[in-house]
């Protein structure tokens, strides 16, 4: 492979990190924003959040970022630039499999700490952002660590809608070259790297968060997505 | 918005088709997956390091590369290896290859939750590791595994789409081709979108069924 092309490779390197970054902030945001309205008092707010995930879990990410790119624009006049359409699709899909991590991990937390703090008379908002998060976000870390990873291996699929990620400059490469077997090991390999990386922070963001909590990080963990229908156990 | 009813209705038999090989993919994925997740699985028991390691280390591997980059190489590479295949059967092959490192993990956990004493059990009546296996460790094992493997194909039914990017002509497939020859987007996305929504719906509410049927 020429210098050219390895160009190529690393501007797409590039896109991908860029995606990865705008789309797991998107999807930490809304996970959290969902998952605490799954645990809601008002009926109302839970059946929305609800519907919200079933039909966000429900849908394919590709049908989802097929959509944003043809569908959003003729319905409501406007275009959105190609990262931010992959962000929005890549975001909201992901963001409904994180709200189930983040309703499990609440409803995790012993009952008996909630109920302290009502005792307190703490009001509803002072006992989720003082009493359940701070519990709760460390036992997120490793299911989002496995997340993370799946949002990467998502980010591939923006290529078919022409966007110059990693996946993208390697089909050109592979066009250039004719010649596929080298240009695609690399792709996989350098896939690879980035996960492992990822899953290296993810570790370390966990030890830290609870040893802020005072409790060791888990030994070893399944890559095991979440439970389709079943909630998380 | 402009939602046009006749559109949708030329979609339609283009769609029933598209169903069918996307169901097609995905049963035989699922089943490639069920059994080579647990031909890993039970490599990972080998008491051996020649064995396990380098069965961790592809499986890793495959778990934690996109899905669509392994599409594209088994497509592209596999013919220049003199190794010819239909587009659908590439396309389940990778599925059933990435989903089966995820199914190990799930066979590993339920031969870990069986009993230590089924294990003694079998050692006390000096059962041969064979029979071991087939007539009293995996019939329990698989028995607790079921609902976990059925997310999984749920799972999968989300990434068939991308088959499409094979030239496969599933669901999404058949709805980008008619949306390139009619240049109508809106109907055959939106109907592939409820389409899918439904399916894993219905097949969620299913599981739920299965697994209080089966984990008591």
């Amino acid at each position: 492979m020429t210098s050219g092309l390895w160009e190529l490779v690393l501007r797409g390197v590039w896109v991908t990190i860029q995606l990865l970054f705008f789309s797991s902030l998107l999807a930490a945001a809304v996970s959290f924003v969902v998952g605490i309205a799954r645990t809601h008092r008002l009926w109302i707010v839970r059946f929305l959040a609800g519907f919200y995930t079933e039909v966000f879990r429900g849908t394919s990410a590709l049908v989802m970022i097929f959509w944003v790119f043809f569908v959003l624009p003729p319905a409501f006049g406007w275009q959105l630039v190609p990262m931010w359409a992959g962000t929005l699709a890549l975001g909201l899909t992901y963001g409904a499999y994180g709200s189930e991590i983040v309703r499990g991990a609440l409803t995790a937390v012993d009952p008996a700490q909630q109920e302290g703090g009502i005792a307190l008379s703490f009001t509803p908002w002072q006992r989720m952002r003082l009493i359940l998060l701070p519990q709760a976000v460390p036992e997120m870390i490793p299911p989002f660590s496995n997340l993370l990873i799946e949002l990467l291996k998502g980010t591939a699929l923006v290529s078919i809608m022409g966007m110059g990620d990693l996946a993208f400059s390697g089909n050109l490469v592979r066009l250039a070259l004719q010649e596929s077997a080298e240009i695609y090991t690399y792709l996989l390999l350098i896939y690879f790297v980035i996960a492992f990386l990822l899953t290296r922070m993810m570790r370390g963001l966990e030890k830290k968060l609870k040893a802020g909590v005072g409790k060791a990080p888990q030994k070893k963990v399944a890559a095991v997505r979440v439970p389709e229908g079943s909630g998380v156990r | 918005m402009n939602w046009d009813w006749g559109a949708v209705a030329d979609f339609m038999p283009h769609f029933w088709d598209g169903l069918l090989v996307t169901l097609q993919a995905l049963v035989l994925g699922s089943l490639i997956s069920f059994a080579l997740g647990l031909v890993w699985a039970l490599l990972m028991r080998v008491p051996t390091r020649w064995v396990t390691w380098p069965v961790g280390i592809v499986t890793e591997f495959v778990r934690n590369t996109p899905l669509l980059v392994q599409l594209f190489f088994l497509y592209y590479v596999l013919p220049e290896w003199g190794l010819t295949f239909s587009a659908l059967t590439t396309g389940v092959f990778a599925i059933g290859l990435h989903y089966s490192t995820y199914t190990m993990q799930v066979y590993r956990a339920g031969i870990e939750a069986v009993p230590v004493g089924q294990w003694e059990a079998a050692t006390a009546l000096n059962l041969p590791l064979r029979r071991t296996w087939t007539v009293v460790i995996l019939p329990q094992a698989i028995r607790r595994v079921v609902p976990a493997l059925g997310n999984y194909v749920i799972a999968m039914l989300k990434d068939t789409p991308m088959l499409m990017a094979i030239t496969v002509l599933d669901m999404m497939g058949e709805a980008r081709l008619f949306s390139q020859q009619t240049f109508r987007f809106t109907e055959p996305l939106t109907v592939i979108g409820v389409a899918f929504i439904l399916i894993s719906y219905l097949a969620s509410v299913l599981l739920r069924t299965l697994e209080r049927r089966l984990v008591r």
